[in-house]
């Protein structure tokens, strides 16, 4: 086991070390005018870092996260245990969100626009939509696979449908969650960054838009920078447990 | 009919009239929506009119171009990959985290660097779609039986001619996923990026139409999107269907 560990350690140094010779190299090629080399990059967010405006911003685009996260595990995780206890629901229903799920969400942003105003409301209702989807399909799927002798068990047991949740299928379900969980974080970033892009006056989204009207390459360098570091330092701790979850560590 | 399809029909219907009463109550207000019969009508307009139908087609294009070279591009690399063990196990934390990354950040750098057009739409679509394909692929290799590829052997089949007469056949059901997949984050990047900023195409559109508050151009343009999505989508999604009742796994 911690040899496999050490394994996939230098894996990953060996996978990072590449990253930044692709970014030399694509850099050499590219040149000053539309691209920073790591070191100049690195710098740059160094000194971003030390300034008051930036964290602002940082502030700003986490309070929006941190919400549509939170509704959209909320409503997923209803959504879900909805569909898969009503059998007919479920079935019908969930074609219909997997198509929801491959439709380009950006499109319907104008609409949220006009429906919830300019500002927080708007972006965090764009990054829960499309976090929610993932969050309550595989929701679905981990309810609907529970090993039937437990819900028999709880048959016997009569026990009424919220103790059912509760102590039977939540728990049973946990690991998939947990995976939908994961991939919901991703999305849900995402689509806050990109609710920032159009139509915020703070937060990283702005900043990469605003950055782009400037001209600023240092600028949309590092913030593109920080917004990858961040998501998959965040993703690589779910991902590992997740795995925990799901091999019973 | 099914009784699910009967209960899809209901809530699409039950959907829209809900959101037409909400209209005509002025609950929603005009400049927010306007009802989906006019909306029906505008789209109806838009279609007989032939409008957009050249923007439209350019982003259709692009978004096919973005979707092969996702598919047949990451079918090359998957299958390369699959046989260098060490480079996967290298690649496999990349391809873990990838998702999380959001690709659309890159779009301002690929502007500076390709210039406002075609190109950095279609990279971003394929960029989306190419590791959906790579790792749908790995998976299908991953189950291919030791028999096959024993047979493969006795009858001295070069690694390409193995890769294409019998490894691939056999990953075709997953063949279809990574399609499916690909062609969904071709939609998804394309039409994003004209949306973020591009000088024409569909995405563009619609982000000029809500600019100016043009309602009757917006929605019918979201309606059609939508439904070209939905029904690609659903082809595929029967073609699976049919592949996979053929091998008696649905």
């Amino acid at each position: 086991m911690i040899q496999s560990d050490r394994r996939q350690l230098i894996n990953v140094a060996i996978l990072i070390v590449g990253i930044l010779v692709f970014w030399e190299i694509a850099y050499l090629i590219v040149g000053e005018l539309a691209m920073r080399s790591p070191h100049e990059t690195f710098a740059f967010t160094w000194k971003l870092m030390q300034t008051d405006l930036f964290w602002g911003h940082v502030s700003e685009t986490m309070q929006a996260f941190a919400m549509a996260l939170a509704i959209a595990v909320g409503l997923g995780l209803l959504i879900g245990f909805t569909l898969a206890i009503h059998k007919l629901s479920g079935d019908a229903m969930e074609p219909m969100l997997v198509a929801l799920y491959s439709i380009p969400k950006i499109t319907l942003y104008p609409i949220i626009l006009l429906a919830f105003g300019l500002g927080m409301s708007a972006k965090v209702a764009f990054g829960a939509i499309h976090g929610v989807i993932p969050v309550a399909l595989f929701t679905l799927n981990a309810v609907r696979a529970t090993k039937p002798i437990l819900i028999k068990t709880g048959r016997v047991l009569k026990l009424p449908p919220a103790a059912m949740v509760r102590t039977i299928l939540f728990p049973a379900a946990v690991p998939e969650i947990f995976t939908g969980i994961r991939v919901g974080f991703s999305l849900t970033l995402i689509g806050t960054v990109l609710g920032e892009m159009f139509a915020s006056q703070r937060g990283m989204g702005y900043l990469l838009m605003n950055a782009i009207s400037l001209y600023n390459v240092d600028l949309i360098m590092a913030v593109t920078f920080l917004l990858c570091v961040f998501a998959s330092v965040v993703n690589t701790a779910l991902l590992i447990i997740d795995h925990r979850l799901h091999h019973g560590a | 009919m099914k009784p699910t399809q009967i209960y899809q029909i209901a809530i699409i219907l039950a959907f829209v009239a809900l959101l037409e009463v909400l209209c005509l109550t002025k609950v929603i207000d005009k400049i927010t929506m306007p009802a989906p019969h006019f909306i029906l009508r505008d789209f109806f307009l838009m279609i007989i009119h032939g409008r957009y139908f050249h923007e439209v087609g350019q982003s259709m294009f692009n978004v096919m171009i973005a979707f092969v070279s996702a598919f047949v591009i990451g079918i090359i690399t998957g299958t390369i990959l699959h046989a260098y063990r060490l480079v996967r196990d290298v690649m496999d934390p990349l391809f873990a985290t990838y998702y999380a990354i959001p690709v659309f950040a890159f779009y301002p750098l690929f502007i500076m660097i390709f210039g406002l057009g075609d190109g950095p739409q279609v990279l971003i679509g394929y960029m989306l779609g190419v590791v959906a394909v790579i790792v749908t692929i790995l998976n299908g290799l991953d189950r291919v039986p030791r028999v096959l590829k024993k047979t493969a052997r006795i009858n001295r089949l070069s690694p390409f001619q193995t890769a294409i007469r019998v490894t691939l056949p056999f990953c075709a059901p997953f063949l279809l996923t990574a399609a499916k997949l690909a062609l969904a984050y071709a939609f998804i990047g394309v039409i994003g990026s004209e949306f973020i900023m591009a000088r024409s195409g569909m995405g563009y559109e619609i982000g000029h139409a809500y600019t100016n508050f043009d309602n009757a151009t917006m929605y019918p343009l979201i309606l059609l999107l939508l439904l070209i999505s939905i029904f690609m989508n659903g082809i595929l999604t029967a073609w699976e269907k049919v592949l996979l009742a053929r091998r008696g796994q649905a």
